[in-house]
């Protein structure tokens, strides 16, 4: 083993430079304690975890959120998932600024479950927003405690001295950070009463937010150190893969026969998973010794079930069924109904309608889903990635049948996000496995195969817009209903909003909907797709429901428009004037303020760079489209454009540019607003174009990346980002970028070549059939 | 008993033949920089050198390497700094970053064959690595960046040339 020992001390050394030159590449809790996981001598491993980086001697902790060491290092604690928004740097850069902390002594720990920090959710690109007052608070706690210290110490009134870059002065004389602490050992800690009263700084006083600033979580993700879910190891764990039902829901195992199994090396037994939270109903886990085993005995494991009642259930029969829904006025709920919508079609002289339909989409993030599981010191540890935890605790208590608090997730960087990991379901397998060896620590690894099969789909849905009009220049009125699986309802029922008529909705089946243009009186009903609820477990994926409201509404104004004869971007600005029943458009403080108005002006804006109205090449077309992000209380006001070629004789539409305007308030980390937009951005184009799946037989048809197709590098056209200048509250950008794309896209197809495409994605043969019936037509 | 090289020092793995590679570097030697996603050679997430050459690690199998040199992430450069490292840290260009080891041994191993590579040549060769947070923005300009620092600390030219 001397061969082992020497790659070991190899990762020794890694590791001492990592954390020795550069504290940044460092995050405390989430990989100093789990990093040591991945090496060979894994008895160091145990020995370490859980604990994080070693405590100064002194420590001030005015707030939960951060503290000052006598060593002058400032821990700033993040309690959201990392999943490639450097979410710890954004959020560390508020509290830095507002304490007047030494960037240089600033590091971030991704910390593990506690009740102490409240609701754990990442998601929604709610962190920012979510944090930006919680955290200047907390920095100016700080700030204000630090400097009243060194007063004291100097002789001075705290008026008489500054705090800047971790250090207090007055006049020639000053004192860090670290030494306050270490000499006056300050205690002082603030109610939330007293810490809303602190005076923050003014914007024009900021010196780090809205500078750039180099991630902390970068250097680990670039030389292998950066620790993931799937990357935890514990000593004397076993591996599992589990035997996936033929359906989501009602499977029962009838039997299993595990003589060819057995023949694998390795293999050890399979579990029958029984499971009081039916999170998992029908599942078995293969256990093994190592995965490649696991994986083998599976596919040799039989085991026959009987299926559940949807396991002949199809994308057309559940979009069928939406259609339904939606000519049922009887269902649903009404998220906005405002008075004299019927009046207004039912003296319409013409109600302009039209549906569009969006397929099925799969996260496929690139970490299958997987969680390490045992039971230690009478609590149960789950290792893994994820996105809400404070959802999924409970959850995984009632599988266990443990009581509130006994079940603990400890933190680890996610392989991706996009909503996949706020459904926690798949931590649940690896706890009953692990609860059926007694505690024993189980790592359960879903091949893509079984990650794909168990994915918590964006539903399919159906919507369908009106108009009501007289003539071709009045609207009277509009109506947007909108048919899908409700995620929120399945998952987190007590989460969801009550419409306008009391009855509880799935907000995020639907936000987008409830949109800023004024178009007479509005109704807004959403319903939920019980087909779908039952087939398979909706999920929540990146910018929900705008990713596809925000499509039909877009691609609706665009049709509208021409239909009407009006410029498209004329006819939107017409709307967005801040006007509009209840003066709802007007937009409220802090979170709205301007309203309309500023959706207006980046759509303007984009208009002027993206060259609306400028002559374009044969089969060329430019589409635009403007949304609010993903929710009407949190608006981003986004405007985006696309360029596309058609190739009428293959179908192929080439997106050769996206222009895309943002005014997302302040915008704290300007490159990480500017990675998520350009991310964001590229799945909505890789949704309108590339991704779409099919319910088959009650689960999706895709299995691999054979026939699911996401967007890859040669099909990325250039792009320009620009972020309105601001000094509002900064809302969120993780999602935004993805909602004007679809639609932009759908509509420079029409101006290119002239069909109008109103399923997504967009496939080469849908525009030839669509070129084909308009050449017939 | 399988022998090779990793990172530069001699290791063995026991184990069926048929084991891939991948988990003989992930779980037996317990590096754990090369990632597991699509299993089937697709996502490039697995990438690391065998002889110098670009290699799905998750479907070749531990036989097929009896002997040979293999690099990982870890080992790309002992401090890692390799100059696509360094263009990648520089560029800020991964985010959630489980596809970027693969990436980044993709891309070392490109820039070997192509110390120039153009627009078509990234395309035909990064085509292959899926990025699902989708910085293939940054992946393009860092591939260009890095091959700029290569020519030129090859030939002591400065300019971008």
């Amino acid at each position: 083993m001397g061969r082992l020992e020497r790659i070991a001390a190899e990762q020794d050394r890694a590791l001492a430079s990592a954390t020795g030159l550069s504290r940044r590449g460092f995050l405390s809790a989430g990989v100093g304690g789990a990093l040591l996981f991945g090496f060979a001598r894994q008895a160091r491993a145990t020995q370490v975890f859980p604990a994080g980086a070693p405590l100064p001697p002194e420590q001030f902790e005015p707030t939960i959120w951060c503290s000052v060491g006598s060593d002058g290092e400032v821990n700033v604690n993040i309690i959201r998932a990392e999943m490639g928004q450097h979410v710890g740097t954004a959020l560390a850069r508020i509290i830095a600024d507002e304490m007047e902390a030494d960037w240089d002594k600033v590091k971030i720990t991704h910390v593990d479950t506690d009740p102490k920090w409240g609701m754990m959710v990442t998601g929604g690109s709610w962190s920012v927003w979510q944090t930006w007052d919680v955290f200047r608070q907390a920095g100016a706690a700080a700030r204000t405690v630090l400097v009243e210290e060194a007063a004291k110490i100097l002789g001075v009134t705290p008026d008489k001295c500054v705090a800047r870059n971790g250090v207090v002065t007055a006049g020639d004389r000053s004192l860090g950070y670290g030494d306050i602490v270490g000499q006056a050992r300050p205690t002082r800690s603030f109610t939330p009463d007293e810490l809303t009263k602190l005076p923050l700084k003014p914007a024009s006083e900021r010196r780090m937010v809205g500078k750039d600033v180099k991630a902390l979580d970068i250097p680990a993700k670039i030389d292998g150190t950066a620790m993931y879910g799937i990357d935890a190891k514990i000593d004397g764990m076993v591996y599992g893969r589990p035997k996936m039902p033929p359906t989501r829901y009602g499977s029962k195992v009838v039997s299993v026969d595990d003589v060819e199994a057995k023949k694998v090396p390795g293999y050890l037994r399979y579990i029958v998973l029984d499971d009081p939270s039916d999170t998992v109903p029908g599942w078995v886990v293969v256990l093994a010794s190592s995965y490649p085993a696991a994986i083998r005995a599976t596919d040799k494991l039989k085991v026959e079930w009987t299926p559940g009642k949807t396991a002949h259930v199809s994308e057309k029969d559940i979009q069928d069924h939406a259609r339904g829904l939606i000519a049922d006025k009887g269902v649903g709920v009404m998220v906005v109904n405002d008075q004299g919508v019927d009046d207004a079609f039912s003296k319409a002289s013409t109600v302009f309608e039209r549906t569009y339909t969006c397929a099925s989409v799969m996260h496929y993030q690139l970490e299958p889903m997987n969680a390490l599981a045992r039971l230690n010191d009478g609590v149960w540890e789950i290792h893994c990635g994820n996105q809400w935890q404070s959802l999924f605790l409970p959850v995984i208590e009632k599988a266990l049948g443990v009581a509130s608090g006994k079940v603990r997730m400890m933190t680890y960087m996610l392989g991706g996000g996009f909503g996949r990991r706020l459904n926690g379901d798949y931590a649940v397998p690896a706890a009953l496995a692990s609860k059926a060896l007694g505690g024993k620590p189980v790592k359960l690894i879903l091949t893509r195969s079984d990650d794909m099969m168990f994915d918590s789909i964006r539903s399919p849905s159906v919507q369908t817009l009106r108009v009501a009009m007289t003539g071709k220049d009045t609207f009277h009125g509009m109506q947007h209903h909108a048919a899908a699986g409700w995620p929120t309802q399945v998952m987190a029922a007590v989460a969801m909003a009550k419409g306008v008529d009391g009855k509880p909705y799935d907000q995020f089946a639907i936000a987008g909907a409830d949109h800023w243009y004024d178009c007479g009186p509005l109704r807004v009903r959403a319903i939920s797709n019980d087909l779908a609820n039952d087939t398979f477990r909706p999920g929540w994926l990146r910018s929900v429901s705008a990713g596809w409201t925000s499509w039909a509404l877009e691609a609706f104004w665009d049709e509208l428009a021409h239909e009407t004869g009006k410029d498209p971007v004329a006819l939107r600005l017409s709307m967005l004037n801040g006007e509009g029943p209840d003066g709802r458009n007007k937009g409220e403080a802090p979170d709205s303020n301007g309203g309309a108005l500023r959706q207006a002006a980046v759509l303007k804006r984009l208009a002027e760079k993206a060259g609306w109205g400028q002559p374009l090449p044969k089969d060329t077309g430019l589409g635009v489209a403007t949304t609010f992000g993903q929710e009407r209380g949190m608006p981003t006001w986004t405007a985006g454009a696309a360029r596309v070629h058609v190739d009428r004789a293959t179908g192929l539409v080439t997106c050769e540019k996206l222009w895309l305007v943002l005014d997302a308030g302040t915008i704290v980390d300007p490159g990480g607003a500017l990675a998520q937009t350009e991310g964001g951005a590229l799945w909505g184009l890789s949704m309108a174009l590339c991704e779409g799946s099919e319910i088959v037989d009650g689960t999706c048809k895709d299995r691999n990346l054979d026939t699911y197709t996401p967007l890859r590098i040669a099909s990325v056209p250039e792009m320009d980002v620009e972020f309105i200048e601001s000094t509002e509250k900064p809302m969120g950008l993780g999602e935004p970028g993805v909602t004007v794309v679809g639609a932009a896209v759908a509509n420079a197809i029409f101006n290119a070549v002239g069909v109008r495409l109103r399923h997504q994605p967009i496939r080469p043969e849908d525009v030839l059939a669509a070129l084909k019936n308009k050449s017939a037509a | 008993m399988i022998k090779f090289k990793l990172n530069g020092s001699d290791v063995s793995v026991d184990g069926p033949e048929d084991t891939p590679l991948l988990w003989a570097i992930r779980d037996d030697l317990g590096l754990t920089g090369t990632k597991f996603g699509c299993g089937v050679g697709q996502c490039g997430a697995c990438t690391v050198h065998v002889g110098g050459r670009a290699t799905r690690s998750c479907i070749t199998p531990i036989s097929a390497i009896a002997g040979a040199e293999i690099t990982t992430i870890e080992g790309l450069d002992p401090a890692g700094a390799h100059p696509v490292q360094e263009a990648w840290r520089d560029l800020q260009v991964p985010q959630c970053g489980y596809c970027q080891s693969g990436q980044i041994m993709q891309a070392a191993s490109l820039l070997k064959d192509y110390p120039s590579p153009t627009d078509e040549d990234i395309d035909a060769v990064m085509g292959g690595s899926l990025c699902r947070c989708m910085t293939y923005i940054r992946i393009r300009k860092a591939i260009k960046q890095a091959a700029i620092a290569m020519r030129s600390a090859k030939t002591g030219e400065t300019s971008n040339g």
